[in-house]
């Protein structure tokens, strides 16, 4: 009953954070900041890993297709896992790692601090000053990191395709380019918005109600309201992808 | 016993003077019962201390009349009218007329002194930019933080930090302000820095000043009226010169608490001293 209760609360909240979009003054310079924060901050890491993601699907991908003498569908291979689930799935568990913890542990510990008790008490939505600017720049961020994985885990695949193992570049990329039609990409991009604003608000939501997390109090509420989410929020993501692709496969 | 309402009644002038009403305010918090029946009158314009040991439920009230925490039951007037805080535009229209202080001062440590002053005016009017910062700037001059409008509340000192507080809750010129234990964990100087602070602003501005606090001697002192709180209920509502004479027994404990402490201590030092000198 507890879970039923926290699920419809949660929606309630996802969905006051949005509601709030009209009645937040001054909303899109703090939608900057937050894209700012969760986009140019997490650039690193999106590359990094979208890097050595297509090197790794280029390397096995390769010695798994010249089984059947069919090197040159590496592109194939590579351009429609990043495409259709690899980009988004990474890109989100990423974010989450690192923008969604930020998210629940600076909510919790401003809910610590009364700083949203604050905002209440000024006639200040809470809601639509803190969350909504990040559950609408998760829109904007989500897409592009993921087509930023996308574009970088196709030259990771290039790279040890082409470069390392000899693969020609133009068999390389004329087969991604004949691969990826505009469906893959409405997927991938469907997924990295869903993904975005699903995990968004499950950070949002745990660290807004650290105060309610059972048994403990303080810094171990915000510990524990951080962890819930990152941990939540990877579960949502696969789950998510899963119902996704099952529906448009 | 005479309610609360009644003995302010008397001592504060009629009740249409209350800026504030409590009546039978009800919380609890699981089994435990927090606040069982509190009534009490805020006449406008003053500054009122409700005191009351740790623990007595002051910070629950004052959160309860802010509507950070909903009551159970009871009913609370502002400026004549019964509030309903699940009316939004009633609730909003309270929030507009009130400012809340917080014990650990709530301010936003990623937002500069003016950017935290001008925060309500940004967020809850549709003055612009200049008038904000006109205002904004001119609250903290009142508080004498113009030197540190650029200041992130992180690089001020705890008085600093009160007095940045206060320029945040007086910009929107509020009718009543509620201060939730403004002096804990300052020692007595700076207890009686807050309490001069708080009492030379509410004069200057004529707002009407509700305090939570135990510190006794600095509420004496500072305020026009008085209530104690204990054990969820009010136990005296008056002038300090009441509660300073009141043959009420709760009262008299924490009254003399000091005197009771010193006494307890003078037993033992003897109890102490006498084997010794055997």
């Amino acid at each position: 009953m507890d879970k039923v209760r926290g699920l419809g609360d949660f929606a309630l909240f996802t969905g006051r954070s949005l509601g709030a979009v009209l009645a937040t003054r001054r909303l899109w310079t703090r939608v900057a900041r937050a894209v700012y924060e969760q986009g140019f901050r997490c650039l690193p890491v999106i590359l990094i890993v979208g890097t050595f993601t297509g090197l790794v699907l280029g390397l096995q991908g390769y010695y798994v297709l010249n089984r059947f003498g069919s090197e040159a569908l590496l592109g194939v291979l590579v351009s429609l896992s990043l495409v259709r689930e690899m980009a988004p799935v990474l890109a989100a568990l990423m974010l989450v790692g690192q923008a969604g913890s930020a998210l629940a542990a600076e909510l919790g510990i401003q809910r610590n601090s009364e700083q949203i008790a604050a905002l209440d008490t000024m006639g200040i939505s809470s809601c639509g000053y803190l969350v909504t600017p990040r559950l609408l720049a998760a829109l904007f961020v989500f897409p592009a990191q993921t087509a930023l994985f996308v574009a970088v885990g196709l030259w990771g695949g290039s790279l040890s395709g082409s470069l390392l193992l000899g693969l020609d570049p133009g068999v390389y990329w004329s087969s991604v380019q004949r691969a990826v039609e505009s469906e893959d990409v409405f997927e991938c991009l469907l997924k990295a918005v869903t993904f975005g604003l699903l995990t968004m608000s499950i950070c949002a939501y745990q660290g807004f109600h650290a105060h309610r997390i059972r048994g403990a109090t303080g810094a171990r509420a915000v510990s524990a309201a951080t962890t819930k989410a990152v941990v939540i929020s990877s579960i949502a993501v696969l789950a998510a992808d899963y119902v996704i692709t099952s529906f448009l496969i | 016993m005479t309610t609360p309402l009644q003995n302010g009644s008397k001592t504060g002038g009629p009740r249409r003077n209350f800026l504030l009403e409590v009546d039978d305010l009800h919380k609890r918090f699981g089994p435990h019962s927090v606040l069982r029946g509190v009534s009490l009158g805020v006449p406008r314009g003053t500054l009122f201390t409700v005191l009351g040991p740790s623990g007595a439920g002051k910070s629950v009230l004052l959160k309860c009349l802010a509507n950070i925490e909903k009551p159970e039951n009871g009913r609370i007037s502002f400026d004549g009218r019964t509030l309903d805080f699940r009316n939004h535009a009633a609730r909003d229209s309270f929030r507009r007329r009130c400012s809340f202080l917080f014990q650990g001062n709530a301010l936003f440590d990623s937002l500069t002194a003016l950017r935290n002053v001008a925060l309500p005016l940004e967020q809850t009017t549709s003055l612009g930019r200049g008038e904000i910062r006109v205002r904004a700037l001119e609250a903290l001059e009142q508080l004498e933080l113009s030197d540190y409008a650029n200041h992130y509340p992180g690089m001020l000192s705890g008085g600093m930090q009160k007095r940045l507080a206060l320029a945040r809750a007086i910009v929107t010129q509020p009718e009543m302000v509620f201060f939730d234990e403004p002096t804990a964990g300052l020692d007595p100087l700076r207890r009686n820095a807050v309490f001069a602070m708080i009492a030379k602003y509410q004069a200057l501005f004529g707002f009407t000043a509700l305090i939570v606090t135990h510190d006794i001697v600095e509420a004496l002192v500072a305020s026009d009226r008085v209530a104690l709180l204990h054990q969820g209920e009010i136990c005296f509502c008056g002038t300090p010169d009441e509660f300073a004479s009141s043959a009420h027994p709760v009262v008299q404990s924490f009254r003399d608490s000091p005197a009771a402490l010193r006494s307890t201590l003078d037993g033992l030092r003897c109890g102490v001293d006498a084997p010794e000198q055997s």
